[in-house]
């Protein structure tokens, strides 16, 4: 097409949403007075006016195909009342006004297979990545590792009957897009990266590449005579950090990417201060379709979290007050010298007490 | 559909569980989409993402994609397995901003899908984990048409690589009786005075926005993002002496002992002998947690605002980082108010793209050069909330402290006058 035949792009930016909002949200819009979990899946919040907004929640498989999404506003039109968001967790709500709407909005969801749940004391729906469908940095995939475990956490997150909300999070590469979690599950590479010395001249931005790397492990060097890079394998942490801005140097391996499991992430400021998850397990195999692996070890730290936190203890809270020696074992998980930070700050992890539990 | 079906045997195991199967939704576009050019890069699609499932690697390249006008806003995806998977071999996903609260009509939404059906593959994301609706696989020639369409009917592309990215704010005002600010006028006011650096990188790395109506930041703002906006009130929490009293009655004391009095933070909150709680707001951190569990009989007082923190972001390069207290409080009413807000926001930009390093997020920015030098560069006084704890090190040159003791009295007295 010829550049004068180009159409100039509008730069609208962010919409405005309250077209897109229910009536009574509109409406009531900063004027709501309290709000209810009725059961699970659904809540109910009532305005200072006496209006009532009803809410149905249901998980998805958050890739949705037209089908899929248009099942789903069918659902709105003929159920509810045309109008839904989507939650961080890629969630699907439905709002009414009518709370006669409820019970068959839940029918019509759970007969079109989407999940209702996911609500207050639940294990939320894992938020997530790309992985092998999009990313073109990926230690494995993200929506394959989340449907092999929801389908097996279905229960907790249909019942909400966990001591209080748990938000699972995964990541397939280190750089963890897939954010900070009750439980994360993350993946690890274990080996330094593997360099195509033919192919770094053309395809990476050296100074970029040595900058790019947390350690300084990466320096420019000639190899058979081309301009490459070599990396200090003693030094290198094998975060991958250099893959992005140079694939050839690949640290992507079919058995060396492993995943890690990490709890403790919480972003609320409720009672403590956020939190940034901590390392609990990590060697486990990445393993397609279903990583079982993985799984086993997620249902196992939720059943010891389920068993022992006290009420509203969200995971952080509740390693907090038993501690860590006694968190590996009630989960017999094994604790070892890749536990003990080395990062930048980590003297502030260390035990300068005699606070020790018998 | 001509071609021969890609056999998906590991994929196939996903079909299995009760949970909903992308896979299925994947099939049903391969074998029930009457469109060739949609259930071939279907099938292409599936054939690719068995072969990674096969050999446990990822077979896709970035590149420069962009539409007419803009440098960003496209994640474009090359396969490096397109001859043997061809009709997926291109395959860029769309960044697409969402309304602030994610709120959508089920109209809309169906207008959305014919539109990324007619020009892209019919698979769609609400929402990728910084906030855009991702309509997921098309072609190079397919994101311009698609994007000409949509944003002829108010829908605009969010952002990608080093710029201002889009903006996510929680359910907010709109449905949370917690909410202490309007997010939607947060966000839009925020991003959408630097559309240009959404649209066209220019930044050392991205620089985010997200906004969360109150301090359970169900936005993850503080941990996520550059420039946290967090709802809060400075006066004193509302109680409902008869909703307390009715809590207690459907409880019991025990619970809310064991709940809300032993969980405060500060100790703040107090159960009295004939039922009623007395709550001493100037000790009280905010933290949301009493609030949380009796959510009938206490919200947020009427003197509302923001919280401001900066420099919130993940692992890459120096290790995660919270986001730090830059403005305690600030109101949030007016139309000056919001220009305050966005004057802010430029300042912090402005002095992120002159002075971090490439690849540099603010947090890390401000790691390097020290907390003080970045107050002093966007024109913010100390204020003893940034801070957990005042310094531990006695290795510093203070001959300046006369100056700086003296400014802080000047502060107080002109806060005291005003």
């Amino acid at each position: 097409m010829a550049l004068e035949d180009m159409r100039p792009p509008i730069e609208s930016g962010c919409p405005d949403g309250f077209q897109y909002m229910h009536p009574g949200m509109r409406k009531n819009y900063g004027q709501w007075k309290f709000h209810e979990h009725p059961r699970p899946g659904v809540l109910r919040h009532v305005a200072h006016s006496g209006d009532e907004i009803w809410t149905v929640k249901a998980g998805t498989q958050r890739i949705l195909d037209v089908y899929s999404l248009r099942k789903l506003t069918e659902i709105g039109d003929k159920f509810g009342d045309g109008y839904v968001r989507f939650t961080i967790r890629s969630n699907i709500e439905y709002m009414v006004s009518d709370e006669a709407k409820v019970q068959p909005l839940i029918d019509a969801l759970g007969e079109a297979g989407f999940i209702v749940g996911g609500t207050a004391n639940s294990v939320a729906m894992i938020s997530h990545t790309q992985g092998w469908l999009h990313c073109d940095i990926p230690g494995t995939d993200a929506s394959g590792v989340v449907k092999a475990m929801m389908d097996e956490l279905i229960d907790e997150f249909t019942n909400c009957n966990m001591p209080n909300r748990v938000h699972l999070t995964t990541s397939c590469c280190q750089i963890n897009c897939g954010g900070q979690g009750d439980i994360a599950i993350n993946v690890q590479h274990t080996k330094p990266p593997k360099i195509n010395h033919d192919l770094v001249a053309n395809v990476c931005e050296r100074p970029t590449v040595v900058a790019r790397c947390p350690v300084a492990a990466i320096r420019p060097a000639m190899v058979n005579g081309k301009p490459s890079l070599e990396v200090d394998e003693k030094k290198c942490i094998c975060c991958g950090a250099c893959f992005p801005p140079c694939p050839p140097m690949m640290i992507n391996d079919a058995e060396h990417s492993k995943l890690a499991i990490w709890v403790g992430g919480n972003h609320s400021n409720a009672r403590g201060k956020p939190t940034f998850q901590k390392l609990v397990a990590a060697g486990i195999p990445n393993n397609p379709p279903r990583w079982p692996e993985a799984t086993a070890i997620v249902k196992r730290i939720l059943k010891e979290y389920k068993a022992g936190a006290k009420d509203w203890e969200r995971i952080n809270d509740w390693i907090e007050r038993i501690g860590w020696p006694r968190f590996f074992e009630v989960t017999g998980l094994p604790f070892t010298k890749y536990h003990i930070d080395n990062w930048r700050g980590s003297r502030n992890s260390l035990n300068a007490s005699t606070h020790i539990r018998f | 559909m001509d071609k021969k079906i890609h056999p998906t045997p590991m994929l196939d195991v996903l079909e299995e569980g009760p949970w909903p199967s992308f896979i299925s939704g994947f099939k049903r576009m391969r074998d029930q989409h009457p469109e060739k050019r949609i259930n071939e890069m279907a099938n292409s699609l599936l054939g690719q993402l068995e072969h990674s499932y096969e050999t446990r690697k990822g077979y896709w390249k970035g590149g420069t994609v962009s539409v007419f006008g803009y440098g960003g806003g496209i994640i474009p995806r090359f396969s490096e397995v397109g001859n043997a998977f061809p009709e997926s071999k291109e395959f860029h996903t769309l960044r697409v901003q969402p309304p602030a609260g994610n709120y959508y009509s089920t109209a809309m939404l169906n207008q959305l899908a014919d539109s990324w059906e007619k020009y892209g593959s019919g698979m769609v994301t609400f929402h990728g984990q910084t906030g855009n609706i991702m309509f997921i696989g098309t072609t190079t020639e397919g994101t311009q048409h698609f994007f000409d369409e949509i944003n002829e009917y108010g829908w605009d592309l969010g952002g990608a690589g080093p710029c201002v990215r889009t903006a996510m704010s929680c359910v907010g005002a709109a449905r949370c009786e917690q909410s202490c600010a309007n997010e939607h006028a947060i966000q839009r006011h925020l991003v959408n005075t630097f559309t240009d650096d959404v649209h066209r990188p220019a930044l050392p790395y991205k620089f985010k926005f997200k906004v969360s109506g109150c301090p359970n930041d169900c936005q993850n703002a503080i941990e996520r993002s550059d420039f946290a906006v967090i709802g809060t009130w400075r006066d004193d929490m509302v109680i409902d002496q008869a909703e307390v009293k009715a809590f207690i009655e459907a409880k019991g004391r025990d619970y809310i002992i064991d709940n809300v009095t032993s969980r405060c933070p500060t100790n703040c909150i107090t159960l009295n002998d004939d039922d009623t709680l007395t709550v001493d707001n100037h000790n009280c951190v905010r933290c949301m947690h009493c609030l949380n569990v009796m959510t009938k009989a206490l919200t947020p007082g009427d003197d509302r605002g923001v919280t401001i923190l900066i420099g919130g972001k993940r692992t890459l390069k120096i290790g995660d980082l919270m986001g730090t207290v830059i403005v305690p409080f600030m109101k949030l009413e007016t139309a000056e108010d919001y220009e305050k807000l966005v004057e802010l926001g430029s300042e912090v930009i402005d002095f992120f793209a002159e002075n971090a390093l490439e690849h540099e997020r603010t947090g890390e920015m401000i790691e390097r050069i020290g907390l003080v030098n970045f107050l002093e560069g966007v024109g913010v006084e100390v204020d003893p909330n940034m801070i957990s704890s005042p310094r531990q090190s006695s290795y510093v040159r203070m001959d300046g402290w006369d100056e700086e003791a003296e400014k802080w009295f000047e502060r107080q007295a002109e806060k005291a006058a005003s």
